[in-house]
């Protein structure tokens, strides 16, 4: 039997084989597209806006130009801070369990149910957040920002710890054990201690991951454009801000919108990049 | 650990260590253990949160709540419909959208890309991923939706407009802008998840495939999609997932107007939306519960997919693809 390679068929299966080629390639342009262009205007319309005052000052009443978000940039950080409080210890001890003692059946559920919260819309934890702290306390605060956005912690923790946790060899556990010490101070002395940079990338980018939510805070944190002197008031955040400035009728604050964008996106992107350059090609390297 | 040396009754041959308290590794394994718990116990938080909430508006409205399309909070009649369709079409929008797109660049980094091009292409689908919703919703507002108006919309309604999707008033915010900003949100996910369950398939099918003479299409329509079907699957329903809980950019594009319209081009709202716009506002009790109820049916339908989605991943390419993006 002989090929016959010059036959109009197979001809066909060739242009055919090269089309789909083509067309995968241009899929993959389209996916790599959209960043590309949101950073570009993102640097056009907001780049002109970020100066030393957007830092440095309160943002202005309408009408005068100005001011900035340095109250919404401080309130992000104290948000971060306090959801860190309850996603950080949560979540890594949970990744513990799963890596040092689970049982196998047992893990498969914590892991699945840390994928299914992880899919839990975000403006879901706004209300679980607003009818766990704001209807007690009687008021729109800081807490519950803080407990909003740490529960959304949690589960990206869970699992980035329990991937680093397993990267430690056996071997250090078993010469531990060999020499008498207890089960948990091996965990934490030994395999913490060896995990730690791995811990702390998981945590990193977990906060880079919650620090542009914004449909948490809409009615827990609700904003505030002032100093917040006390976590029982209302805080300001980047997102919020953003958000409240997107939507106004002002050219003035469209611009500052563009700006505090900007800013966000520069945070995010930077977390993101310095743990992975930090962590590149080392054994206890960036979880993902 | 107290090392003390005891004398026992037989003298001082018998020496032994006491043994260590184990007070200390029960502990710490019961709090590890809680804490891995808590997954567990924010899931039923959530849900017996909302359900107290949603309560009132449940024995008010009955299954009627989801069937009707009247929202008005000043009567105090309320109903879901406009936001079920509206989170519905706008979700279905953004899967038709970005499936295609997805899936022909998970083909082609895992077939096709130079091994030198794949970890950058990556890199930047990562980022992508890590936008924040309220971005792309600023992005929208001011760069996409005033081009589709000017440029895609009145193109639309001359090519289509004998379709009742496209008829009517071209306001810019719509259904239609709505789908396709959710459609760039979730090509991440949609081609993360399929590049490692494309990357999951074994290289003997591939090589199978190519000793047959198959041409590289051949080969990856019959050696890796097929094999890949229900992994696929449950990548695309894990960006629905994504796509019917999306807030901030959908409130700003979507227009925010309750009406079920056949028009793609009018505007709409979704269930993510007017909880992003009214709680805040509620000014009643009844009001306040029906919103508890509109987060109460989103998050029963996100639970659905989500769970149906890492079930259809986990069975094709084990447990770490559903995470490919966190």
């Amino acid at each position: 039997m002989t090929l016959d390679i010059q036959s109009p068929y197979h001809a066909w299966r060739k242009l055919k084989n090269i089309a789909m080629s083509v067309l995968s390639l241009v899929c993959a342009v389209a996916v790599v597209a959209p960043l590309a262009l949101i950073l570009f205007y993102l640097l056009k319309e907001g780049a002109g806006s970020v100066d030393w005052r957007f830092f440095t000052q309160l943002p202005k009443p309408v009408g005068e130009a100005g001011g900035g978000m340095a109250n919404a940039i401080v309130g992000t950080l104290t948000l971060l801070a306090l959801a860190s409080l309850i996603g950080v210890p949560v979540g890594v001890l949970g990744g513990v369990y799963l890596s040092e003692y689970g049982a196998e059946r047992v893990n498969w559920w914590i892991r699945f149910g840390a994928d299914v919260l992880n899919g839990v819309p975000s403006i879901v934890w706004g209300i679980v957040a607003y009818a766990l702290v704001v209807v007690p306390m009687k008021g729109f605060s800081a807490y519950a920002g803080g407990v909003a956005l740490g529960f959304m912690m949690i589960p990206l923790i869970i699992r980035t710890t329990e991937e680093v946790l397993l990267l430690v060899p056996n071997g250090y556990r078993e010469a531990a054990l060999a020499l008498g010490i207890s089960r948990w101070k091996i965990i934490v002395h030994i395999v913490m201690k060896t995990a730690l940079r791995g811990i702390v990338t998981g945590v990193l980018l977990a906060g880079a991951r919650i620090a542009g939510e914004t449909a948490p805070l809409l009615f827990t944190a609700f904003g505030n454009r002032f100093w917040t002197h006390h976590l029982k008031d209302p805080i300001a955040a980047l997102p919020l801000q953003i958000f409240s400035y997107a939507i106004s009728p002002y050219d003035d604050w469209h611009r500052q919108a563009w700006a505090g964008a900007l800013v966000l996106i520069l945070i995010i992107f930077l977390i993101n990049v310095g743990v992975r350059a930090l962590t590149r090609g080392r054994l206890f390297g960036a979880p993902r | 650990m107290a090392e003390t040396l005891v004398a026992t009754p037989g003298g001082f041959a018998g020496v032994r260590l006491a043994q260590p308290s184990r007070f200390g590794d029960h502990f710490f394994q019961w709090l590890t253990l809680g804490m891995g718990l808590s997954v567990g116990v924010l899931i039923m938080l959530v849900g017996v949160t909302l359900w107290r909430g949603a309560a009132p508006a449940v024995h008010r409205f009955g299954p009627q709540f989801l069937a009707s399309s009247t929202w008005d909070p000043v009567q105090e009649v309320f109903g879901a419909l406009p936001f079920i369709y509206g989170t519905l079409v706008s979700s279905l929008i953004g899967l038709v959208i970005a499936v295609p797109l997805s899936v022909g660049s998970a083909v082609f980094l895992t077939e096709l890309a130079p091994m030198r091009l794949r970890q950058p292409i990556v890199s930047v689908i990562e980022m992508l991923a890590a936008v924040p919703s309220v971005v792309f919703g600023l992005w929208g507002i001011f760069v996409l939706v005033p081009w589709l108006r000017v440029h895609v919309f009145p193109v639309l309604q001359h090519v289509l407009g004998f379709l009742p999707l496209f008829q009517g008033p071209n306001y810019g915010v719509s259904m239609l802008s709505a789908g396709i900003i959710i459609a760039i949100m979730i090509l991440p996910i949609i081609t993360s998840v399929s590049r490692e369950i494309l990357r999951s398939v074994p290289d003997l099918q591939r090589e199978a495939a190519y000793g047959l003479g198959a041409t590289r299409w051949e080969v990856t329509r019959i050696a890796v999609l097929s094999y890949a079907k229900r992994g696929l699957f449950g990548a695309v329903v894990l960006g629905l997932g994504r796509a019917l809980g999306e807030t901030m950019a959908v409130t700003m594009l979507i227009g925010n107007r309750p009406e079920i319209s056949a028009s793609l081009l009018a505007p709409g709202y979704t269930l993510a939306s007017v909880i992003a716009n009214e709680f805040s506002e509620a000014t009643s009790d009844l009001y306040m519960s029906a919103l508890f109820e509109i987060g109460l049916v989103l998050f029963g339908v996100t639970i659905l997919t989500n769970v149906l989605a890492q079930l259809l991943i986990a069975s094709t390419a084990g447990p770490k693809a559903s995470r490919a993006v966190q």
